[in-house]
């Protein structure tokens, strides 16, 4: 018989590697894939996580890549340390973007010092209005927020599909489905390096983005607010006992990755595309969960874990080109980690222990 | 009038065959949140045989196969080496559609021959009634004896009982000596059959043509259903033509031109599903009368 054992005390370094192991199992059952489907698994492999980041403009790429990632799973952490199942980020995102799309389009003469700032709340605001919607009622219906969260985010691609090829359409688009050019001000300028100049695609946003996800670091770790999140999350009866109200925890952590996703939607407009139009987002929102999961809910570690898997989505982008694979294939890789991550996670708790049958047992100390 | 409830009965019979796959697996205890992911490979399988081979028939077993094997990696990850349901669930729905897309790549654009309809005798002569109930494709009349097996199963055999025990209470029926993981490896086996029977009706009689994602929360939808069905079989049924109405709704809008822009309309199914969701679960005692008590729970011996 084969049966999981809790173990007593968990070590730090198998919680450092579980990650690792995870990330090479990974890409072993990946190479199996792409040869069963008559790729070369090595040449797959090397296009996919070699060949985006061989040059530095690239490796800044990655990080661009990682930016709207990292933002949202910084957000996500919160609601997956307090088991409430935010699966909406994509339509908070998008939601974001059109809230912070009316600053920059309404007021369009505003200066920078006043429109950045403007726009970050607005982008923030629109992802944590929509992020209301499931967690009131989560709080006052019990309805299951996985679901209306998700279902969100259908309804929110539909508007800004809309908004785009009606209301908003720039009349100078030719018919295209675009919003007018953001003014200058209310676009996120690249980093200029003293004597190099620009890096690649290298924006501010990716500043903020890591100094984000040190903020959330700090509140989850160092203050009460963090606290209650995570005994929510552990013990919620104890939770209760203490004082820790569960409607409020779910409105809060709701919110807070509401807003964070906001911000990655208008960080990712202002920055990469300058403009709202139908697809603004490669479903970061849903990318992110694994984020947060590899970062093992930790918005320290969600830095690298963003990293690692931009990486992955750059890959696709490469073997896409290079070797003619669907871009989807990413997500085979995506939900592999995913799959390999929990596994890791159960490996960390539990030992796995064979008890042979005794017959067996008698014959092996007997020889 | 006929030809529009023919087509709304079309559009729920994905919903029927996934809703009530994923209803038998919940009433186990496990949460499946993969059926997207299952629906795809079901619908990815199903496509590629039916050109293959020229058969559709074959094609809906391929669908159903691919879906059970779906469901084992599901089952071997969730119930094997007990990882949280919700997050193996979302896994599964990113791998499904990925792996999908992936083996769907050079079937894009190409076509094959539908399922046939069945005129059952007699009875399809029945006007109006008849043409509704008994001039469908095969997969249909599977889909409504399927429910009913569902319910007779559920309600009134032993091994309906037995899965209702491994759903309510975990320990005692482990106590009782039933194999709860093994109950509950084959209920997701089957959750991930239906799924993927459901996912093969896409490309075998709704739209002769394999494309990516081509599901479009249909497999989210279904779990929806599940809730609003309150975890009874019959109610899937019900649920599924409500679900499917509203999907035709928007399209017979469009068709008569009204002035709602097309996008508001398209997001009616899914402002549906979120209205059903909250009628029905504000209501604490309806909701949770028949829910499984264990619903998402893991089960492992050393307690």
């Amino acid at each position: 018989m084969i049966s999981l054992v809790p173990r007593k005390d968990i070590s730090l370094a198998l919680t450092v590697m579980t990650p690792v192991i995870a990330i090479t199992l990974t890409l072993v059952v990946g190479a199996i894939i792409f040869a069963t489907l008559g790729y070369d698994p090595l040449q797959a492999l090397y296009q996919f996580f070699v060949a985006p980041v061989s040059r530095p403009d690239q490796v800044a790429n990655l990080f661009v890549k990682a930016c709207p990632l990292i933002i949202i799973a910084s957000g996500l952490v919160f609601c997956y340390r307090a088991n409430v199942w935010n699966i909406g980020a994509e339509g908070q995102l998008i939601l974001g973007a059109v809230f912070s799309g009316y600053v920059a389009l309404t007021f369009s003469d505003l200066p920078g010092w006043a429109m950045m700032p403007l726009m970050v709340f607005a982008g923030a605001l629109g992802g944590l209005l929509w992020a209301m919607i499931p967690a009131l009622l989560k709080t006052r219906f019990n309805t299951n927020e996985i679901l209306v969260s998700l279902m969100l985010t259908y309804v929110a691609a539909l508007f800004i599909d809309w908004i785009v090829r009606g209301p908003w359409r720039d009349p100078m688009s030719f018919g295209f489905p675009l919003t007018k050019m953001y003014e200058d001000a209310a676009l996120i300028s690249r980093i200029e390096f003293p004597g190099i100049g620009y890096l690649g695609q290298l924006h501010w946003g990716v500043v903020g983005a890591l100094m984000l996800a040190l903020g959330a670091w700090v509140v989850l770790a160092r203050m009460l607010v963090g606290f209650q999140v995570k005994v929510m999350g552990f013990a919620p009866r104890a939770g209760r006992f203490a004082g820790c109200s569960p409607a409020f925890v779910t409105v809060m952590v709701l919110g807070i990755s509401g807003a964070a996703a906001g911000v990655a939607g208008m960080v990712e407009v202002s920055a990469n595309i300058g403009q709202l139009q139908p697809d603004i987002s490669f479903g970061y929102g849903f990318t992110a969960i694994i984020v947060a999961f590899l970062a093992r809910l930790n918005p320290l570690a969600v830095i690298g874990a963003g990293l690692v898997v931009a990486l992955a989505e750059l890959g696709g982008d490469s073997a896409q080109i290079a070797l003619g694979m669907p871009k989807v294939v990413t997500g085979v890789f995506k939900g592999i980690l995913l799959f390999m991550l929990l596994a890791g996670e159960t490996f960390n708790r539990f030992h796995v222990e064979i008890r042979l049958p005794r017959s067996a047992k008698a014959k092996q100390t007997g020889g | 009038m006929e030809q529009l409830i023919l087509t709304v009965i079309l559009t729920s019979v994905p919903l029927i065959f996934a809703a009530s796959g994923e209803l038998i697996a919940e009433r186990s205890g496990v949460l499946n949140l993969g059926v997207e992911g299952m629906m795809l490979m079901g619908a990815v399988f199903a496509f590629a045989v039916a050109m293959g081979t020229g058969s559709p028939v074959l094609g809906m077993f391929a669908g159903a196969f691919a879906g059970a094997i779906t469901a084992g990696i599901f089952a071997f990850f969730a119930l094997g080496l007990a990882t949280n349901q919700v997050a193996t669930g979302l896994a599964l729905t990113i791998f499904g559609t990925g792996l999908s897309g992936l083996i769907g790549a050079p079937l894009v654009g190409q076509a094959i021959d539908g399922l046939p309809q069945i005129n059952i005798p007699l009875l399809a002569e029945i006007p109006f009634f008849g043409i509704v109930m008994f001039q469908h494709d095969i997969m249909f009349y599977i889909a409504v004896i399927m429910v009913g097996l569902c319910a007779w199963v559920l309600n009134a055999t032993r091994i309906g009982l037995i899965i209702r025990a491994v759903g309510d209470n975990h320990d005692s029926a482990h106590a009782l000596g039933y194999s709860v993981l093994g109950v509950r490896l084959l209920a997701v086996i089957f959750g991930g059959m239906m799924a993927g029977l459901g996912g093969a009706y896409l490309p075998l009689v709704l739209t002769p043509h394999w494309a990516e994602g081509m599901t479009a929360g249909r497999g989210w939808i279904a779990l929806a259903l599940v809730v609003f069905a309150s975890w009874r079989p019959w109610r899937v049924l019900g649920g599924a033509f409500v679900f499917g109405g509203i999907t035709i709704m928007q399209l017979a809008g469009q068709a008569r031109g009204w002035t709602i822009p097309s996008q508001f309309l398209s997001m009616l199914p899914y402002l549906a599903t979120i209205i059903v969701l909250v009628l029905i679960s504000r209501n604490r005692e309806f909701a949770l009368a028949n829910s499984p008590a264990c619903l998402g729970r893991i089960f492992h011996t050393e307690k």
